[in-house]
């Protein structure tokens, strides 16, 4: 198909989008509707004194339990006081005492948190006594017994909730803190001199300050709960107007007049639920990824400007790969790989990527990172994350498509006849990729007995004559052995075991020693290169490293920012590359430099240099 | 400026001396032994000098970084900064320390705290010695130059660069107080290929134009020959061989050099496979030598 593109198409196009917190929580329906209530309950405490005709307190005895009126809007209850008046002032009262639980359980649970957490030691361990002692303490009796001791006051039982609410606040820090506390910025403050409250205040406190305010928002909505309850029960101050007493007394007139009691509920229920929604909404918007509609290809908005500028051919699904080409036994045709963005855009990472790897054949892409080597791969291997789209091209494995030209996704279903059993994978991280809770041998030998369904014991013979053949020297041992107990360049024979054990067509190995030291490395592409040899098997070798791809490959791609820019024999690519980019990369290559000269900034300074480099890169990213 | 003159540091005193180091990490554990990071360690730095330190993970190269930084428990031995016992420095010793001696991380996503705009990170050790905020100012506008980055970074966050700017930025922040000594831990290792090749030619120009010296840690073999004057390979908590830059790595004498050596691949597939070649053959010569040394 023709290929036809204007310049500012070609490569990764498109930013990554994405929106304010702020604006995050506004957007969400269920953030917008928390924000406005909690605004409304906040307009009347602050106007209280403007917005109530009476005072709390004041009792018309002439007019009690009387319905809404002209002058007692929303009534008044058994001695005359008008309702509007006291919903709005415990509003104030209500409120204030929820922030105060609030902030005393932030004053006493942030400092030792942040301390213990940073520090550690003696002072962590009494804490971490005191808040289980704290925490076993069955809440509710504790605020009977201040009551009981110091009458009913609404701000002593609030002091005392917070207190009990502390722990909260601390085991929070600690753990945020516990977490943060061994990054090396934090290291880099300590090599520069920074006294301890500095690095606390500038460097720690900033990880914790998210989790602590959405904590508080749940926080104060238990307090007003716990406080109303209270109340309810009769523990509270009566001279004081709060939404608990109101409760109190409309359930003692619920036969005179049921009305009294809507108010408050209606005003505790919508107050807690707002701040437990807001609570949830401000996790959303600093925690979770962002919900984005994808367009489908070929559908309107963004993809079809694209489409059009890309001139496709109208094409339907068909089920057969262009002739002549069905002996490869991989074949991708003007790849595009793409993601959706919070404006409608997509941002593509791979563009227009074409080759095809034969059957004995070991094909190596080279490129940096971002230069959407490994989304290639993944894409072969229907690995994508879930918001990827196949923006253009397809993908066909022994002459079947696993991306037909019109589809925008990988077929799962169509590729699970293929993965694991005829295409294997070797990762970059041999550790992260074993379960640590099964031991190696169960690993190796599951996937055996599904995929060539042959009985357990057949497939333990064989898992164990694998780890054999790919130089593990006690088979057995390591057999029984679970990942953490192995060391990582064993681990990645392990994995390597694994990806040969269904005795697939093609492995696509992802960095497949990049985390490994460079004597493990070696080791490992002797491993490779004789099990690819023996096995007769196609290879794509993903790799940042020109001197692995000279060891191993027989062709090289080399991708730059999401496009190929050139392929061919590796000799003839490592020799005389012909793209701009090789010739930079082959370039920084130290092997056989002189050292301490220059590398790029010949005639200039090194800053020159660096900055002609981002220069460059900018550009190429602007393209 | 020829490649001569900074192939020879200024003679003179040593600017560090670590002699006899050892490193101990306790275990959690009632009378459990203590786990024995680094074992007599013993190398000295010159003005102007680079002493590349070679090593596979786990072989204590970075706590020994760590060690002359003041992050890693010193057990027994002494390090010596411009003749001053440094192994037991307080933190207001740390601190006057801290003009002269400074650290470039491996990684510069967790080595700027994401949450403070690259004029902040720069101007926090300026702070910290007391410095006015107008000459801070200025001194974080030189540094900005220095690395090649704009001056509109001053208000923008880590996370708007690459990861080679961001090493720059850390770059700029050790700069800050014009140290004696950049203590570099793996300071290249998780940049690409062509960024690497900027950032290694950033540091030599540095030492070039302020006559700092480096202690520079990395796994990589080519890296350490390209920046140093002088090398020492550890292993397994042990330097096991130490030297000029050009004897280490074109003749290196301990079997683990040699390994090391012929370990990184070149890129072209004829000469990688007689280099192949070559390490099999050594190994294979290890093994012999080591199993008649154990019937000898």
């Amino acid at each position: 198909m023709s290929m036809i593109q204007p310049d500012d198409l070609v490569g990764q196009t498109g930013t990554v989008v994405r929106s304010h917190p702020v604006k995050k929580i506004l957007k969400n329906p269920m953030g917008l509707a928390s924000v406005v209530v909690l605004l409304f309950m906040v307009v009347l405490a602050v106007l209280a004194n403007v917005l109530a005709p009476f005072d709390p307190n004041f009792a018309d005895i002439g007019k009690t339990l009387s319905p809404g009126d002209a002058v007692n809007i929303l009534g008044t209850d058994s001695v005359g006081r008008d309702v509007w008046s006291r919903l709005v002032f415990g509003a104030r009262t209500t409120l204030l005492s929820a922030l105060l639980c609030a902030g005393v359980a932030i004053a006493i649970g942030l400092p030792s948190g942040l301390i213990a957490g940073y520090y550690g030691g003696k002072f962590d361990g009494v804490s971490n006594w005191l808040v289980n002692v704290l925490m076993s303490l069955p809440g509710i009796i504790v605020l009977l017994t201040v009551r009981a001791a110091v009458g009913p006051s609404v701000w002593i039982s609030m002091v005392a909730f917070g207190i009990l609410m502390a722990p909260g606040y601390f085991r929070l820090t600690r753990t945020a803190v516990q977490s943060v506390r061994n990054e090396l910025y934090v290291d880099a403050a300590r090599v520069a001199g920074l006294s301890d409250a500095t690095i606390l205040s500038r460097h720690i406190f900033s990880v914790v300050r998210a989790p602590i305010i959405i904590q508080t928002a749940v926080i104060c909505g238990v307090a007003i709960a716990i406080q109303s309850g209270l109340e309810f029960l009769g523990l509270g101050d009566p001279s004081v107007a709060t939404w608990g007493v109101m409760l109190n007394e409309g359930f003692k007139n619920i036969y005179l007049s049921p009305v009294l009691l809507v108010w408050p509920v209606l005003a505790i229920g919508l107050t807690i639920g707002a701040l437990v929604l807001l609570g949830n909404a401000i996790r959303d918007a600093l925690e979770d990824a962002e919900k984005i509609k994808a367009p489908k290809r070929g559908s309107n908005t963004a993809q079809a400007e694209l489409a059009t500028t890309r001139h496709r051919p109208e094409r339907t699904i068909s089920a057969t790969v262009e002739s002549g080409t069905e002996h490869h036994l991989v074949k991708v045709s003007h790849l595009g790989v793409g993601y959706p963005q919070a404006d409608g855009s997509i941002k593509k990472v791979v563009d227009d990527v074409s080759f095809h790897v034969d059957r004995g054949e070991v094909l190596g892409i080279v490129g940096e990172s971002g230069s959407g080597k490994s989304q290639t791969a993944f894409s072969i291997l229907g690995l994508l994350p879930d918001n990827a789209r196949i923006v253009a091209g397809s993908i066909q494995f022994d002459g079947k498509f696993t991306v037909a030209p019109t589809e925008d996704r990988v077929s799962q279903a169509r590729l699970s006849e293929f993965r694991g059993k005829r295409i294997s994978y070797i990762p970059q991280e041999p550790m992260s990729n074993l379960d640590p809770a099964f031991t190696i041998g169960y690993q190796l030998v599951t996937p055996m007995v599904r995929v060539l369904k042959i009985s357990k014991a057949e497939a333990r013979q064989r898992a164990l004559k694998l780890l054999d053949d790919v130089g593990i020297r006690f088979p057995q041992k390591t057999f029984d052995a679970y990942p953490h107990e192995v060391s990582g360049g064993m681990a990645q024979r392990v994995l390597i075991a694994g990806a040969i054990s269904c005795e697939p067509d093609l492995i696509i190995a992802d960095e497949p020693t990049t985390a490994l030291d460079v004597t493990v490395q070696a080791d490992v592409l002797d491993l490779i290169r004789d099990l690819q040899k023996r096995l007769g098997v196609g290879v794509i070798l993903v790799t940042h490293n020109f001197g692995v791809v000279a060891d191993l490959c027989d062709r090289v791609a080399v991708m730059q920012n999401g496009r190929l820019v050139e392929d061919g024999d590796v000799r003839e690519v490592l020799r005389n590359p012909k793209d701009p980019y090789t010739q930079k990369l082959l370039g920084s290559m130290l092997e056989g430099k002189e050292p301490m000269t220059m590398l790029v900034s010949a005639g200039m300074t090194a800053a020159e240099a660096a900055v002609r480099d981002d220069e460059s890169d900018e550009k190429e990213l602007a393209q | 400026m020829s490649a001569a003159d900074v192939n020879t540091p200024a003679a003179g005193p040593d600017l560090l001396t670590v002699a006899g180091l050892d490193v101990e990490y306790p275990l959690k554990g009632f009378r459990r032994k203590p786990f024995r990071a680094l074992t007599d360690i013993n190398i000295n730095i010159k003005p102007g000098e680079t002493l590349g330190l070679v090593g596979e993970s786990g072989s204590g190269k970075t706590t020994l970084g760590r060690a002359v930084l003041g992050l890693a428990p010193v057990t027994s031995g002494t390090i010596t900064f411009e003749g001053n016992d440094i192994s037991h420095a307080s933190r207001g010793e740390r601190r006057s320390l801290g003009k002269d001696l400074q650290v470039v991380f491996q990684d510069p996503y967790t080595s700027l705290n994401p949450s403070l705009q690259i004029g902040d990170i720069l101007s926090e050790p300026l702070r910290v010695q007391g410095q006015e905020p107008a000459v801070a100012r200025k001194r974080v506008k030189e540094l900005l130059d220095q690395v090649g980055l704009p001056s509109d970074a001053l208000n923008r966050l880590p996370r708007e660069f690459s990861g080679g700017q961001r090493q720059r930025v850390a770059i700029a922040r050790a700069l800050a107080l014009s140290p004696k000594l950049i203590v570099c831990d793996e300071p290249v290792s998780a940049l690409d290929l062509s960024t690497q090749a900027v950032v290694l030619d950033l540091f030599l120009q540095i030492q070039r134009d302020t006559g700092v010296s480096y202690l520079f840690v990395s796994h990589d073999l080519d890296v350490v020959r390209h920046i140093s004057h002088r090398v020492a390979v550890m292993y397994h908590g042990e330097i096991v061989e130490q030297g000029t830059s050009e004897q280490v790595t074109r003749e290196p004498r301990h079997p683990y050099t040699q390994r090391l050596l012929l370990a990184s691949p070149v890129p072209d597939p004829d000469r990688q496979a007689k280099r192949r070649n070559d390490r099999h053959e050594l190994l294979e010569a290890q093994r012999k030598a080591e199993m008649s040394g154990a019937t000898a």
